[in-house]
């Protein structure tokens, strides 16, 4: 199938299909068996080989409220703790749906194999982690993220879904009615073009910690669905929400970044700056280590730019009280981790880190029973692309949780759309065509003055990032930093690569770099308006917690001009059963 | 240390060392080319402290070959995807540190026992088919389960497998038989393992672990174990035990007879 546009023909292969899944992590990989058992037709789009994806990174655990442990644990508790977390930022009802689903989805990957930390009664066992109230975490040691996504990809293989590894999607078309026709891609091995005719997409792509320096995100964090969305029409959520892990790795300067999983804390590691002191009981004396994400990173921070930093510019968190057979049990990877890549025996000696951006509270703004958009009919979006969840600072464990819970039901929420609706008709061979010659535009124009490189550009955008819209910002500061942004946009018509269309890493950073671009200017266009320190947004020249911001979320979309449309939008007010989860919670104490 | 002027700082605020240049370079020997053949392009970088193969090759490709194709995710060793063949042998370029290889010569190719796509990437398709033809995990009963630390502790190990598929790329039976149709490799020796150990599984995996899955042509050489990235001892702990109760089902004379006289059912006996 091909037609002329300016001259040049380009053939594509079609593929059709339900629905696509674009992403194969947790959430895409959840969805796709949800749809597949529904009976749908299902493809699986997957920027890297199966099983690679972000999730096989987490460590820490599923946060659920099985009270395996913790009998009084519940998933009212869940949700305080939730909400509490989020500065009440979040979407109530995704939380409620979130909280009281979480430990069946737990569950179900028992069903399916995989093997969770026993209690002594033959229970799941579940650890402690910051911000939950209950020890709450299912857990394998410290790889928790392998055994769920590599249950859920033999789960997958065992179905009729197509996986297309290794391929990118650019685009996603819809119909003369708005909704969601289609999506191009291209495979990396051949660079050649498939379209895929579909009924709905899943969107799951994770999220896009890549837009900064200093991150424990892989090279596919570029935040290709929340833009592809975006571009469609969908409206985004709490977009100026950027997790700082507060533990990555600082030293050698070539693992800088890499997480040390909450799970050490968790254990029961201590936090300790260049003077020995336990810092933490100046930020929160209650919690101390066990604080969330938030408090925590803006404290290791601070130790830092006061001067009380370890040699390499981070703080201790040491876990060697704990023993080391204890140690290798319950935190293997990261003993090894440390061993092999800084030299350091963690049984021996403590570790220093640092924060390191994480995750992003932000993305798709979706309806919470259905995963789906909220604009666009026929998009769906799960895990860390999908906003609503988290609010202003998201608790270790909740996204492993996220993934179980909202996969399914954004798979089930494609399956009903599919059911219930009449279905888009076909796209046009000219809009296929114009987006393949802008897609291969870098690679096969020719060279000229002025050129630039896709890798360097991406570095500037990350250095500009790391230093103008990091864990604690200022209004001057955030102005600098869009300006540079948007100089970078300009340029980004500038991007040449060279080489084949085979397996060129070149070429695809050219098409990531522009994702990052925009999301970088929608991050700090929110993060000029909400004027507060709330969760992680801490805007240094402002107020903590001003109440006006308090019941509004920042929604963005895009113009008709093509320009960040940014509209503050009132959250709802919690209903009584749930508001009375927090009477309950002030009458305890 | 602080001026005071926290914003301003690109990232925690260290002097010079933050680089950790060392002044000195390295040289990296690097194959670049397709299935159709290629060479080995000598590469030089500025050596900074405590780097691995994969920071080496990144900086390359930002710097001096943009198209340079290369897998990598997690750059922790958590995810396996960055396996290469370094001066020979199968390693994960995040886990190998530079400095290893000071004044001798560093050569990264791709895993060889697979069809080269690119440069330093190999299609390792083929293991995604064999994965999708293993009985997945099968019980009658409904979790949440009972189990206990001790019955599922052996388990662990593997299910720690990251599957970088580097056991089955010094897989001789693979590299040098080329028993690909009727051998599984070592990483799926490792599924079978706890799939067939798992207190609560149901299936039967022996026969095809004899038939389609080739697990005699295995003559425990440990060269799997030896490449495994994670430590698992593939072939005392998966390996041979699963030989093990495959000999006792279809070759203990016992067990012949009763087959013969009752049949099998389900492949069980």
């Amino acid at each position: 199938m091909a037609v002329e546009t300016n001259g040049r023909r380009e053939d594509y292969e079609v593929r059709e299909h339900d629905v696509l899944v674009i992403g194969a992590g947790g959430a895409g990989l959840r969805a796709a068996i949800a749809a597949a058992q529904r009976g749908l037709s299902v493809g699986v789009v997957t920027k890297s080989l199966l099983g690679k994806a972000h999730t096989v990174m987490a460590e820490g655990g599923i946060a659920a409220a099985l009270g395996n442990v913790d009998p009084d644990d519940s998933w009212e508790q869940h949700f305080v703790d939730t909400m509490k977390s989020g500065k009440f930022l979040n979407n109530w009802r995704k939380v409620e749906i979130y909280a009281k689903e979480a430990p069946a989805g737990v569950i179900e990957l028992e069903q399916w194999g995989a093997l969770f930390n026993r209690t002594p009664e033959g229970k799941i066992s579940q650890r402690p982690f910051g911000g939950h109230t209950y020890r709450r975490l299912a857990h394998v040691g410290d790889r928790t993220g392998l055994e769920m996504i590599r249950t859920l990809q033999e789960k997958l293989l065992a179905t009729e879904a197509e996986v297309y590894m290794e391929t990118t999607v650019t685009k996603l078309f819809k119909d003369e009615r708005g909704r969601i026709s289609g999506a191009l891609a291209y495979t990396r091995e051949s660079g050649r073009f498939v379209f895929f005719k579909v009924k709905a997409v899943i969107m799951a792509t994770g999220g896009w910690g890549r837009i900064y320096k200093v991150t424990s995100n892989s090279w596919e964090g570029t935040g290709d669905g929340v833009i592809l969305a975006y571009d469609a029409g969908a409206e985004l959520v709490d977009m100026e929400m950027v997790q700082f892990h507060p533990t990555g790795m600082v030293w050698p300067p070539g693992v800088r970044g890499i997480l040390v999983t909450e799970g050490v804390r968790g254990e029961g590691g201590i936090l300790r700056n260049a003077n020995g002191e336990r810092f933490m009981e100046r930020y929160d004396p209650e919690r101390k280590e066990l604080s969330t994400r938030d408090v925590v990173a803006r404290a290791n921070y601070t130790e830092v730019q006061e001067g009380r930093g370890s040699p390499h510019g981070g703080v201790y968190l040491d876990i060697t009280h704990l023993g080391r057979e204890k140690i290798l049990k319950k935190l293997p990877t990261m003993y090894e981790q440390f061993l092999k890549l800084a030299d350091v025996d963690i049984t021996r000696e403590p570790m220093e880190v640092f924060p390191t951006v994480h995750y992003n509270m932000g993305g798709i703004k979706v309806e919470p029973e259905s995963c789906a958009s909220t604009t666009v009919p026929g998009l769906f979006a799960a895990g860390e692309v999908a906003g609503g969840l988290h609010g202003a600072n998201r608790l270790g464990g909740n996204s492993l949780g996220d993934l179980l819970v909202f996969g399914r039901r954004a798979g089930d929420g494609a399956a009903d759309y599919i059911e219930q609706s009449v279905h888009a008709a076909g796209v046009p061979d000219e809009e296929i065509q114009a987006e393949i010659q802008r897609v291969l535009e870098p690679l096969e124009r020719p060279a000229r003055e002025g050129d630039e490189s896709p890798y360097l550009l991406q570095e500037e955008l990350q250095e500009a990032m790391m230093e103008h819209a990091n864990l604690m910002r200022d209004e001057d500061s955030l102005l600098k930093g869009l300006e540079k942004v948007l100089s970078i946009k300009r340029r980004l018509s500038n991007v040449k690569v060279g080489g084949t269309r085979m397996f060129n890493p070149g070429w695809h950073t050219a098409q990531d770099v522009r994702y990052l671009t925009q999301i970088s200017e929608i991050i700090i266009r929110c993060a000029l308006e909400r004027r507060e320190k709330r969760g992680a947004q801490w805007r240094l020249d402002c107020d903590e917690l001003v109440e006006e911001y308090g019941k509004i979320n920042f929604v963005v979309k895009k113009t008709e001009q093509g320009e960040v449309g940014i509209e503050r939008r009132e959250i709802p007010p919690l209903p009584e059963h749930l508001a009375a989860l927090f009477k309950e919670e002030k009458a305890k104490v | 240390m602080s001026d005071g002027n926290v914003t301003s700082r690109a990232h925690a605020p260290v002097g010079e060392e933050e680089l950790g240049g060392t002044g000195r370079t390295a040289k990296l020997k690097i194959f670049r080319g397709d299935a159709s053949g290629g060479e080995e392009v000598e590469y030089e970088i500025p050596l900074v402290e405590g780097m691995v193969v994969l920071d080496a090759v990144l900086y390359i490709q930002a710097h001096h070959a943009n198209d340079l194709a290369v897998r990598w995710n997690c750059k922790a060793a958590h995810c396996g995807s960055c396996s290469a063949e370094i001066n020979g042998i199968p390693r994960l370029m995040c886990k190998t540190r530079v400095e290893e290889f000071e004044g001798k010569e560093i050569h990264v190719g791709p895993m060889r026992a697979f069809p080269v796509i690119k440069d330093l990437v190999s299609d390792v398709s083929w293991n995604y088919e064999v994965s999708s033809r293993i009985t997945p995990f099968t019980t009658s009963q409904k979790a949440p389960f009972t189990m206990y630390e001790e019955d599922v502790e052996r388990l662990y190990e593997p299910k720690k497998c990251i599957e970088c598929f580097m056991c089955q790329d010094v897989c001789h039976v693979l590299r040098t038989h080329h028993k690909h149709p009727e051998f599984a490799g070592p990483r799926f020796f490792v599924r079978n393992q706890w799939l067939e150990m798992h207190p609560l599984d149901e299936a039967d995996r022996l026969g095809d672990l004899k038939e389609k899955n080739g697990i005699g042509y295995c003559n425990i050489t440990k060269c799997c174990t030896e490449v495994c990235p994670v430590g698992i001892k593939i072939t005392d702990n998966s390996i041979i035990p699963l030989k093990e109760r495959v000999a006792d089902e279809y070759y203990d004379p016992a067990r012949w007879l009763m087959r013969k006289i009752q049949g099998r059912r389900n492949g069980r006996r």
